[in-house]
């Protein structure tokens, strides 16, 4: 090859990885609100995907759709761990409606249009009346025209950016309100009212810190600078030399995935630590600091509705339980968590309507709680959310979190936030995703 | 005043990393012209090596001792790397001398090989290293912090590019490769195993990367993926600075660095990444040949 022909050379490999690198931001950037993988990835090889499950009639099949290979593995097969112990927990006392659950396991491989398809093969050729799965957004997206099509019920686990109300899915993770804006409020009354936002650059950080900006004007605080960095970003020292000019009081983090490594790593190198400046993030659980480094992380906070230490009798049990069967070295984080009650939740809704009819469910689930390892959840009949408590953490030098501050009681699912009069116009934006 | 010697600071830095990284690429690549698309993974091999020096001093060596584990840490990650790319020149890149294209698509194989082996050794999510207690924090000097891992990085970029000219340059060996990469032929003709020299050449740029791995411990994630971060940076370092030019590397690496922080320094990361690759596009057009270049005669 001749010295002349490199330049191509680079530009034929810069496009080469520009594909692979898109590729791989469509997973990314799609898990926005979501990124909270859990541990143990390589048990994927459950069940073959497409397998006829027999049911017999004392048995009622319910469908789990995870990717169970590919990029989101990672994250997904632990929530469908969860979501086994549930079903096995319920078959223990009995079953639902006095008859055994079967799970129909199907692998969404991390490809959105699988999630589709999987899911209307679920539908239509197992005949479940629920299916649980999801963690992406975009794995969301691509099931909700066909469970709306079918008819069909979906209980999807993860915080996500809100905005969406379908009548054929219940959204058990956290809307924006069960998140965001209370981690905000405690921010600023706790630790100072100049933030600076920091976030990878794609829909989701902007989305989310448009409205943290709103939000933080209108209960006059200030914003003292907004950057964004690509993802997979790994530089963080202009950054730091920026924080450090700018001396806010506190870090609003929305960074998704690696970067978050790279930038706690810097930031703690760069000698400015917890106490100087706090940092709050959003989507770094517990099995992100185990990748940071908890000597790195210590003294940070994360917004969640659940953590692994989370003091509830509930909890003790669902931990031991969970790390019984699937192995001591395990971590639980939010997501997990809510894997494992969405699936108490729908039992207790078909208990109630005496039937698995996906309508007649839907009409009962108003309403229905369950005492979760993170505290009593309530399923709100009009918008299908959850009312879960709002829990902000802070990382131990163990890599778990110590609970610092909590809404007592469970807050009320606003995936519109239309309570707020500063997130007006907002909504509409956030809408059109 | 503080601020722009610290952004020079964070200039140079970023371009002693972008040199970690482009290093050994500069001798797979820059010299043997094997388009090395497993040179991340190579990086990411450096980076687990790290990971495993550390486990074992935590679970079998006094605590003491805890901090000199990254003492360990590099040449463990240089003869790891180094073997597996013998085993890649070996067994696979050997028999694409000549060949760019194909040699891209098979060493972008065995880079995704070497990830999902990763994966299936260590999980795919993110391993945590601790940085040595020594390496964290920062030095103050006239009321500006320099944090150690960066000056620790651009020691051990020093100290590699130092080693390496005096490799390529002093010694037999070095005179035999570059005998060898001018014009195989001759060297040949004149009772040099250009094979050996071939495989042995390889698995030295293979340990520079896995010594960038080890480096990179410090301030990155460390995860199967890991190196798919770094090789477009790797390539644009070795491209812009002259393919076939060590010196041209550091120059390309440092110039890069600088102007990447200046520009994000000014905008922001997003567009500090467009604007250096605008750049980098119009430099190419001025210098096809990349900062330094051989004059040569050869047709190709």
């Amino acid at each position: 090859m001749s010295v002349k022909k490199s330049g191509q050379v680079l530009f034929m490999i810069m496009f080469t990885c520009l594909f692979i690198f898109i590729a791989g931001c469509s997973t990314n950037q799609e898990d926005s609100r979501a990124e909270t993988p859990d541990d143990e990835v390589e048990n994927t090889e459950v069940e073959d995907s497409g397998e006829e499950v027999e049911v017999e009639d004392d048995q009622i099949p319910v469908g789990i759709l995870h990717s169970l290979s590919g990029t989101m593995a990672m994250s997904e097969s632990s929530v469908r761990d969860a979501e086994l112990l549930a079903i096995e927990e319920i078959n223990e006392e009995g079953g639902v409606l006095g008859k055994e659950l079967v799970p129909v396991i199907e692998d969404g491989a991390s490809d959105w249009p699988t999630f589709a398809e999987r899911a209307s093969k679920l539908l239509q050729q197992d005949e479940v009346p629920v299916i649980f799965g999801g963690w992406t957004s975009a794995s969301r997206k691509a099931m909700k025209p066909v469970v709306e099509n079918n008819n069909g019920l979906l209980f999807y686990p993860v915080q996500y950016e809100g905005m969406e109300s379908s009548p054929n899915i219940f959204y058990n993770g956290a809307a924006p309100n069960q998140q965001i804006i209370p981690a905000v409020d405690w921010l600023m009354e706790n630790k100072g009212d100049d933030i600076f936002l920091l976030g990878s650059d794609y829909v989701f950080p902007r989305v989310a810190n448009n409205a943290i900006r709103s939000q933080v004007e209108a209960k006059g605080g200030t914003i003292a600078n907004e950057q964004y960095t690509p993802l997979g970003h790994t530089d963080y020292n202009t950054i730091i030399s920026r924080i450090k000019e700018e001396d806010p009081d506190v870090i609003f983090n929305t960074l998704n995935g690696d970067s978050n490594v790279a930038f706690f790593k810097q930031l703690h190198d760069a000698g400015i630590s917890s106490e100087d400046i706090p940092v709050m993030s959003v989507s770094v659980a517990e099995e992100e600091i185990q990748g940071i480094g908890a000597d790195v992380i210590e003294g940070h906070y994360s917004s969640w509705n659940y953590y692994q230490s989370t003091e509830t009798p509930e909890n003790e049990e669902f931990v031991s339980s969970f790390k019984e069967t699937y192995g001591e070295d395990r971590v639980i984080g939010d997501p997990i968590e809510a894997g494992y009650f969405m699936v108490h939740l729908w039992a207790k809704a078909v208990e109630k309507a005496g039937t698995t009819d996906v309508d007649a469910v839907k009409e009962a689930a108003d309403g229905i709680t369950y005492d979760a390892p993170g505290g009593t959840v309530e399923i709100d009949g009009e918008n299908q959310h959850v009312a879960k408590t709002v829990r902000i953490g802070e990382v131990q030098s163990d890599g778990q979190f110590e609970e610092v501050w909590n809404s007592g009681e469970p807050v009320e699912p606003d995936p519109y936030l239309k309570e707020y009069d500063w997130a007006e116009g907002i909504s509409e934006d956030l809408t059109d995703e | 005043m503080e601020g722009i010697i610290a952004q020079i600071f964070n200039g140079i830095s970023l371009g002693s990393i972008l040199l970690l990284i482009a290093l050994g690429l500069a001798i797979t690549f820059g010299l043997m012209n094997v388009i090395n698309m497993a040179h991340g993974e190579l990086i990411m091999i450096g980076a687990y090596t790290t990971y495993v020096v550390q486990t074992i001093f935590i679970n079998y060596f006094p605590e003491g001792l805890f901090d000199w584990y990254f003492l360990f840490a590099i040449p463990a990650a240089f003869i790891l790397a180094a073997l597996i790319g013998l085993v890649m020149e070996v067994t696979v890149i050997r028999f694409l001398y000549g060949r760019p294209l194909d040699s891209l698509l098979a060493t972008f194989g065995i880079s995704l090989v070497l990830q999902q082996l990763a994966r299936s050794i260590f999980g795919a999510p993110n391993v945590g290293v601790q940085s040595p207690e020594l390496l964290s924090g920062a030095v103050e000097i006239f009321s500006m912090s320099f944090p150690i891992s960066r000056i620790f990085i651009l020691i051990l970029v020093a100290l590699c590019v130092g080693f390496m000219f005096y490799y390529f340059y002093k010694t037999g060996n070095g005179r035999r490769i570059r005998a060898v990469m001018q014009n195989r032929d001759m060297a040949a003709s004149l009772g040099i195993s250009t094979r050996k020299v071939d495989a042995s050449t390889f698995a030295i740029g293979a340990g520079f990367a896995g010594v960038a791995g080890m480096a990179l411990t410090l301030i990155g994630p460390i995860g199967p993926t890991l190196g798919t971060a770094y090789i477009i940076d790797a390539f644009m370092v070795v491209v812009v600075g002259g393919v076939g030019m060590l010196l041209g590397t550091v120059a390309g690496a440092l110039g890069i660095g600088v102007f990447n922080t200046i520009f994000e320094y000014f905008t922001d990361a997003s567009m500090g990444r467009v604007l250096i690759f605008v750049l980098i596009i119009l430099f190419l057009q001025w210098k096809p040949n990349g900062l330094f270049s051989i004059n040569t005669r050869k047709l190709d």
